[in-house]
């Protein structure tokens, strides 16, 4: 409350109940037509920090340390730098030469689930929660094979679909940091798709959407919807649209992703 | 050729449509401006037999309208529309003798000072419970979306538009789910708030067509039925429609016969590049296949149409300079095809763009005549998770330029106390609004 905002007969308190309704920028005052300066300036850092969880580049390294002692291989899409992959998310979709070549010399063992880890629009949201997400979820998988984690770089959703085909896998798992809201810069999706293989559309996978600290979802939950997801994709050999029922949790499904 | 000849964007670029130098660029301008506007009439770019959108765009062209322009080039048309024989009386006869590719092509030879300088002259002025796009009037859409559709929520979104003058285009609300039944809670809300204060404007819940068919079937208080549009039969299916569901949807508003100064009863939203991203667009350029949107939106005499200019993203609008040449070529092609015309004037967070390109855009676009704009609280989108306007922004727009609400609801905001005799907004501080206070005391 700054300036001309409400006093009477909208009195502070009464506008700080209407706040708690809603997470919008309701009440924020004027100076004269504008913003006050505190809201201009709150406003810049949430962007920014958007801008910049965008822009950040992932510490693969350090991803992999943390996700010891699981073995782990490193892909890269055909999109070299962020701002090829911010234009051009055909190529975020495919895997460089490279990375192809690297995962048909992996390709060995069962692989019931490959779970792969991908930036996304968030590498900020991946570098702080993606191992947690992923070991919360290999812990409700009981005797199914995983295969080896696969970390991709400008990597949107699709590319999960190379990814899970080269290992042979039975279910592609993807955790990608979501595209960043003003709110929320560091969100994580899972998208699960049977039968990987290149040219699967949206409709042909399940989303969770919205995994994060601030009101999110928790890795937990999370974790528990994929291993019912998992299950009945197994058993019903499908996943997407086809897969949901009521027995389903409602879950916000929110147009964020980096698809 | 209309897609080399195009200004330089991202979505171009990813269909491989985009000229591949600059040279060759101001190259294809050149031949396009000798290129006769009948020229559009006898070679369709997207073909008569497989697309609808096309036929509605051949067969509603009318050529008495046409008759004044049929000699021109396009490199004429564009100095036809910039000379003085071109006054607002001149451009609403062609209105529909002008077909999207026309508009589309001319646009492409045209400077932001032409876009701004030709919408100008051109008044399309729709009704419903206000009058939308009078001269010296700026509307606004009040858009207080919530992420889990919670009504006090909403509604408390909707008093703080209403408390900055905001709200006279429509208060329309994007819905975070598809379900009908929560759709139906929103529209008995906000009609209900609008009844018992005597708001004089229109609400909106923006759900899919078939969804508002329904609702309505029901009989619940629909005011304006919403869809989003693009310019191919193949692109409306993506959006799970076709012209016949538009007519059905048409017909079942005007039936309920809600308005009261006027009886436009559909609100469009499309945005370059939708055709393109449902692979749908028949290897023509972005900004083309949006005016052909346009086609569709007008065949439905809608209260209001917007391009929702930064929503979809780097890959089809890649910085602030293409939003903002794309923003005032999509507000020029609407007005000339005879839409009442707005914008959501926004970005999404991985789009290289800020609250300084939305400013230049707001203000540019505000000169060009622009008939509404869409705004919410603290340009924040806590639901869509995007930055459109702020409600402060309209408050800006309208000071600077002397502009002034729909003159129904000029009337309302003093009434109520929330404005000034002279127009200006009170400072709540100043208490005089026995309804604000009723109001928030509801919600709360």
């Amino acid at each position: 409350m700054t300036e001309v905002a409400p006093g009477e007969p909208i009195n502070a308190e009464l506008w700080a109940r209407l706040r708690r309704t809603t997470p919008a920028r309701i009440a924020l005052g004027r100076v004269g037509h504008a913003l006050p300066l505190g809201e201009v300036l709150d406003f810049q850092l949430a962007h920014a920090r958007a801008r910049d969880a965008v822009h950040a580049a992932l510490d693969t390294a350090a991803l992999e340390a943390e996700l010891a002692p699981l073995p782990v291989l490193h892909v890269a899409s055909d999109a070299p730098d962020r701002a090829t992959y911010l234009r051009r998310p055909d190529l975020g979709r495919r895997l460089s030469e490279q990375s192809a070549a690297l995962l048909a010399a992996a390709k060995g063992k069962r692989c019931d689930v490959a779970f792969v880890i991908a930036d996304g629009l968030s590498a900020t949201g991946v570098q702080a929660g993606a191992a947690t997400l992923l070991k919360a979820c290999a812990a409700r998988l009981g005797d199914l094979a995983i295969g080896p984690v696969v970390i991709a770089r400008q990597a949107r959703v699709a590319l999960g679909d190379p990814i899970g085909e080269a290992l042979g896998a039975r279910v592609a798992v993807m955790i990608i940091g979501e595209r960043p809201g003003l709110s929320v810069h560091d969100s994580l999706g899972i998208y699960m798709t049977f039968a990987p293989r290149p040219g699967r559309s949206d409709a042909e996978r399940n989303c969770i959407s919205n995994i994060h600290g601030a009101g999110g979802l928790s890795p937990n939950d999370a974790a528990r919807t994929l291993g019912w997801l998992l299950r009945e994709a197994l058993r019903l050999e499908l996943s997407g649209v086809a897969l949901k029922d009521d027995q389903t949790p409602a879950l916000p499904f929110e147009d964020h992703g980096p698809a | 050729m209309l897609a080399a000849a195009s200004a330089l964007r991202s979505g171009d670029e990813l269909a491989g449509l985009a000229a591949a130098s600059a040279t060759r660029r101001v190259a294809a301008r050149w031949v396009l401006a000798d290129l006769p506007l009948k020229a559009f009439l006898n070679e369709a770019i997207v073909p008569y037999e497989s697309d609808e959108v096309t036929r509605l765009i051949i067969d509603s062209h009318d050529a008495a309208a046409f008759a004044p322009i049929a000699h021109l080039t396009v490199g004429g048309f564009r100095d036809w529309l910039l000379s003085e024989a071109a006054d607002e009386a001149a451009l609403a006869a062609i209105a529909r003798g002008v077909t999207p590719e026309m508009a589309a092509a001319v646009s492409k030879l045209m400077r932001v000072q032409d876009l701004i300088a030709v919408a100008k002259k051109i008044r399309v002025v729709t009704a419903f419970r206000s009058t939308i796009g009078l001269t010296g009037r700026l509307s606004t859409r009040l858009q207080p979306n919530h992420p889990a559709d919670d009504p006090r929520g909403i509604a408390a979104a909707v008093l703080d538009g209403l408390l900055h003058g905001v709200g006279d285009a429509v208060i329309g609300v994007n819905p975070a789910t598809d379900s009908v039944p929560a759709a139906t809670t929103l529209i008995r809300m906000l009609d209900e708030l609008r009844e018992r204060y005597a708001i004089p404007t229109q609400t909106c819940v923006l759900t899919h067509v078939t969804n508002a068919l329904t609702i309505m079937e029901r009989g619940a208080p629909v005011d304006l039925v919403f869809q989003s549009v693009a310019g191919s039969e193949a692109a409306n299916a993506g959006f799970g429609i076709d012209l016949a569901v538009l007519r059905e949807a048409h017909a079942a508003a005007q039936a309920l016969g809600r308005g009261t100064v006027g009886q436009n009863a559909m609100y469009f939203e499309t945005g370059q590049g939708s055709a393109l991203s449902a692979n749908a667009h028949h290897g023509v350029d972005q900004q083309t296949m949006e005016a052909r949107a346009y086609a569709v939106a007008r065949a439905f005499d809608p209260l209001l149409a917007n391009t929702v200019v930064g929503f979809i993203g780097p890959e089809y609008l890649y910085d602030g300079k293409q939003i903002i040449r794309a923003g005032l070529e999509d507000h020029f092609c609407g007005k000339l095809l005879g839409l009442p015309m707005g914008c959501d004037v926004c970005y999404t967070n991985h789009a290289e763009a800020d609250q300084d390109d939305m400013d230049s855009l707001m203000t540019l676009l505000t000169v060009a005549g622009c008939s509404f704009l869409i705004c919410v609280p603290g340009s924040d989108d806590v639901m869509l998770s995007y930055q459109s306007l702020s409600n402060h922004d309209a408050l800006y727009l309208r000071s600077i330029m002397g502009l002034r609400p729909a003159p129904e609801f000029e009337a309302w905001l003093e009434q109520a106390g929330i404005a000034a005799p002279d127009g200006t907004l009170r400072a709540l501080a100043d208490g005089a609004s026995p309804f604000v206070r009723q109001l928030a005391e509801t919600i709360s």
